[in-house]
């Protein structure tokens, strides 16, 4: 299992701030999870396409590149404003 | 280090206070508190409300503090944060940098909260007249921190 979890308009967006799901054997990147998960389609595919889509694993920030494992958490997010 | 997440106010004076005690070593503290203004990009704000993502945000300021530690002689240093809803007047986030003298202490702070803006996961929904909006992230922000990079 992963933990994976929106933030801001994301959240909002996608009407759940955080989901548990059974990794996909054929997923093992930041970018293919990603796609997954936008391949569910309406709003999904909205809101993780583009470029201001931010990405951390276990709380770091990754690119689409990271590679996942089981037990991850992920969180998607838009560019900060804090401050 | 202090690094402190919270919903509500902070008092600056006590917090500068505690640094200048601590160490007969301190020369220099310098102070930053970012405020919430009542308009942005043109239209009135009545008030905003923060998210963030707990965990990771206080490792990413505490990264940052590490960092500008590595760059500057500083002595210590005190980041507050404040999260849920504030109306305009009220004080977002507080950073305090203590060293000997007053040029890595200005420096040290500016940085902090330069890379805080660009990287550390918060979220600001703002109330105007026309509903509620996400704020949008500024590309003046980036190339404030981008100021910062170092040659490799």
């Amino acid at each position: 299992m992963i933990t994976v979890l929106y933030f801001a308009r994301l959240r909002e967006a996608l009407g759940r701030g955080s989901e548990r799901l059974d990794l996909p054997a054929d997923v093992k990147t930041v970018g293919a999870l990603r796609a997954h998960l936008a391949g569910r389609g309406g709003e999904w595919a909205g809101a993780l396409s583009g470029p201001a889509v931010r990405v951390a694993v276990n709380q770091v920030m990754a690119d689409a590149a990271t590679a996942l494992a089981d037990g991850d958490e992920i969180a998607f997010f838009p560019p900060v404003t804090g401050g | 280090m202090t690094v402190r997440i919270q919903t509500e106010d902070f008092d600056a004076g006590a917090e500068i206070a505690r640094l200048r005690a601590a160490s007969r070593k301190v020369g220099a503290v310098a102070a930053f508190v970012g405020v919430v203004r009542d308009v942005n990009e043109g239209d009135a704000v009545a008030a905003m409300t923060l998210e963030h993502y707990p965990g990771m945000t206080e490792k990413s300021i505490e990264e940052i503090v590490a960092q500008a530690r590595g760059r500057w002689d500083i002595l210590d240093v005190t980041v507050i944060h404040r999260v849920g809803r504030l109306e305009p007047a009220d004080p977002i986030v507080l950073v305090v940098v203590a060293g000997a003298h007053r040029g890595e202490a200005f420096a040290a702070c500016e940085f902090i909260m330069d890379y805080l803006k660009t990287r550390a996961p918060f979220w600001k929904r703002e109330e105007t007249p026309a509903g509620a909006r996400w704020v949008d992230a500024r590309t003046s922000d980036d190339a404030a921190a981008e100021r910062w990079r170092q040659k490799s």
